[in-house]
């Protein structure tokens, strides 16, 4: 590179650095540090029969006297009731085996459209998003038509003698799982397509070359190599479907009790504002733990890589 | 000559803006209601009554309007909020504009025993006017029913839902139960013969026993789901509101499938609602939601929206304008034994309200 004057050069690269960094800063300051202490300052007020309904944080008292209240109640009571905490748990548990199942599902078929011609490749990625192209939520709604106790699959399952009575799918944490496998798996297969289109095939080759079968050459080639994608597709995943309301709301039952509806009962049944807002930062300090952990991971592995 | 006739022009150019300030083109009102609660003509016969533009937004629960309004800013001229228990605590919160009844010219026709029990949460009635009335019962699929309960069986009791032996038998066909702790603790309290409105531990908790044996045979607990099951023939059992009944009854009829959908008041009693309409405080065009009150009070506008939603009207004047098949409906407007056995909702405080809302998620959580 032919050398500008040497000061000038190091501005240049200094301001465009603080710009570059800057600007995913301050998109984090606005959406997502702003919001939280928003609904941090929420979440140590009271409830009250007002508009906002919740009390203020600070209020001036007399002349110089600020009177702050931080109220912990909320806190405490998410953390006593084992309500709060069954729905936490609960929600964990169905965001974990939705992932693993998408996961079963998409990785053949991410594979499948990587090593499939080129030509091919547009097409059966259009398959995977174009169901986008209509709302979600009136694709949810489909599943009820699905799987409704008259429903398509019912009948189906009814008219080739398969069944004698109609299957209970609909409003059973079954119809969750199929729901969320169905919503999510394109999260899931987007990233696992990009990471393996990138895969250097000649590491297969080679390992072939030396002996390798083609099953172990995937587990000791393909699948490490591909990690990348595994963790971005499962954090797509995984995350979203914690806090899920719509598929719940719609599919589930009665006792699928999961932490997106139980902020909604919160926040709009109860009018407790300050409740669901501890509700969703614990929820938030939940999360925060795995996602580090995949960070911790995938630093390791690039580290170790040669 | 030419010089005048300029003048005149100017004049009259001038003058034109204000020769006609009702007619303004671009006045608009937006309105938030429930979904299918206006007539088909109600927003083109305001419209051309006026000049305002209504714009109409629709909503299928009371929390989520409140959750609006509470929010601020919400940017709507008029909301249609059930009376008890949220209207109520929304005056109480003074979310609502006092109404200013010189430009309210109907109000005289409404009926003033449902006046009268608004002016119980709205001092004056100053700022609530009554939109529509009925009544929380069941939905019923009467072949479905009477073949599991037998064609003797009684229909109008809550004893369908509540007495476990029988929800065992319906339990198949499906029961649906409105998602709502109050709605549910009042019917079953009714049903056990005490106080609707009971606030006694004793009461209450006699009432959760009731629910939880019940429990195995509820489908599922929604507000508004059950109007389509029951319409298809996927429920045999629903609690619901009337004019939500009525409508998967004509829903029914339309498809054409044989599904037949009664609404009965169970004889043990059952709960009266009103909904209402109100400006909220930061209404951005007051007075074209004045406008679209007076309209509303019109015998003719809101006789058309109840003979096309099915729920009573407040407006006594409107009653001789009805469809003879609305009008003489007992479960539409009952006759005066079964109005005594209606009952209103009391008033609850936020806290119990809340324990009621969290013992509920609980209950149906099954934990």
């Amino acid at each position: 590179m032919p050398a500008p004057p040497p000061n000038i050069s190091v501005r240049n690269r200094r301001t465009s650095r603080l710009v570059n960094i800057g600007i995913p800063y301050f998109w984090l300051g606005l959406f997502f540090l702003l919001p939280f202490v928003i609904v941090l300052q929420i979440s140590v007020a009271e409830p009250a029969l007002a508009q906002p309904p919740y009390t203020a944080l600070w209020q001036w008292v007399d002349e110089g006297l600020l009177r702050i209240e931080i109220n912990l109640r909320n806190f405490m009571m998410v953390a006593q009731d084992d309500l709060y905490l069954s729905a936490l748990l609960n929600s964990l548990q169905v965001a974990f085996i939705c992932t693993l199942l998408c996961l079963l599902l998409g990785y053949p078929m991410a594979y499948a459209i990587a090593t499939s011609p080129e030509r091919w490749r547009i097409i059966l990625l259009m398959l995977i998003v174009l169901p986008f192209w209509t709302s979600f939520l009136i694709r949810v709604y489909a599943w009820i038509g699905i799987l409704k106790s008259n429903g398509l699959l019912n009948d189906l399952l009814l008219w080739s003698g398969l069944i004698d009575t109609p299957l209970a799918i609909l409003h059973t944490q079954t119809a969750i799982y199929i729901g969320v496998v169905y919503s999510y798996l394109p999260f899931m297969i987007l990233p696992l397509y990009a990471n393996l289109t990138r895969l250097d095939l000649s590491l297969l080759e080679a390992a072939a070359d030396l002996g390798c079968r083609p099953m172990r050459a995937f587990l000791r080639v393909t699948l490490p190599l591909s990690m990348a994608g595994i963790v971005a597709g499962s954090m797509l995943v995984f995350i979203p479907v914690v806090g899920e309301f719509v598929i719940p709301d719609l599919l589930g039952g009665p006792d699928s009790l999961m932490v997106g509806k139980l902020l909604w009962t919160e926040f709009f049944s109860n009018k407790d504002w300050p409740l669901a807002s501890a509700l969703a930062i614990m929820l938030l300090a939940l999360l925060v733990v795995p996602f580090v952990m995949m960070q911790r991971l995938q630093q390791r592995m690039e580290g170790s890589r040669p | 000559m030419q010089q005048t006739s300029t003048a005149l022009m100017l004049a009259a150019t001038l003058a034109l803006p204000m020769a006609s300030p009702v007619v303004c083109a671009d006045e608009t009102l937006h309105l938030y209601n429930w979904s299918d609660y206006v007539a088909e003509d109600t927003l083109s016969g305001f419209a051309s009554e006026t000049g305002i533009k209504p714009r109409l937004d629709v909503y299928d629960s009371n929390e989520v309007l409140e959750a609006k309004l509470f929010a601020g800013r919400s940017g709507y001229d008029l909301v249609f909020p059930t009376a008890r228990p949220f209207a109520a605590r929304h005056v109480k919160a003074d979310l609502y504009l006092p109404l200013d009844k010189s430009k309210l010219p109907g109000l005289d026709r409404l009926d003033p025993t449902i006046v009268s029990q608004l002016a119980n949460i709205d001092p004056d009635n100053a700022h609530l006017v009554p939109y529509m009335w009925g009544t929380s019962g069941l939905g019923i699929n009467r072949d479905k029913v009477q073949a599991a309960l037998g064609e003797t069986a009684d229909l109008d009791t809550w004893a369908l839902i509540f007495d476990p032996e029988t929800a065992a038998k319906l339990g198949g066909c499906g029961i649906s139960l409105l998602d709502d702790p109050t709605e549910v603790f009042s019917a079953a309290l009714a049903y056990l013969g005490k106080d609707p409105n009971s606030l006694d531990k004793a009461d209450l908790d006699a009432a959760s026993a009731l629910i939880k044996a019940i429990y195995p045979h509820v489908r599922y607990f929604h507000s508004s789901q059950y109007m389509s099951d029951l319409a298809n023939g996927d429920l045999c059992v629903a609690m619901g509101y009337s004019g939500d009944v009525f409508q998967a009854q004509s829903r029914a009829d339309e498809a054409g499938k044989g599904v037949i959908v009664d609404y009965v008041i169970p004889r043990e009693g059952a709960a009266v609602w009103t909904d209402v309409m109100a400006i909220p405080k930061d209404a951005p065009n007051p007075s074209a939601a004045h406008a679209f009150i007076a309209y509303m009070l019109q015998p003719a506008a809101i006789a058309a929206v109840s003979n096309e939603v099915y729920y009573a009207n407040p407006n006594l004047a409107a009653t001789p304008l009805l469809d003879e098949s609305v009008r003489e409906d007992p479960a539409i407007y009952p006759p005066a034994e079964v109005k005594a056995r209606l009952f209103v909702p009391s008033e609850r405080s936020d806290r119990e309200i809340r324990d009621l809302n969290r013992f509920w998620t609980r209950l149906k959580a099954n934990r």
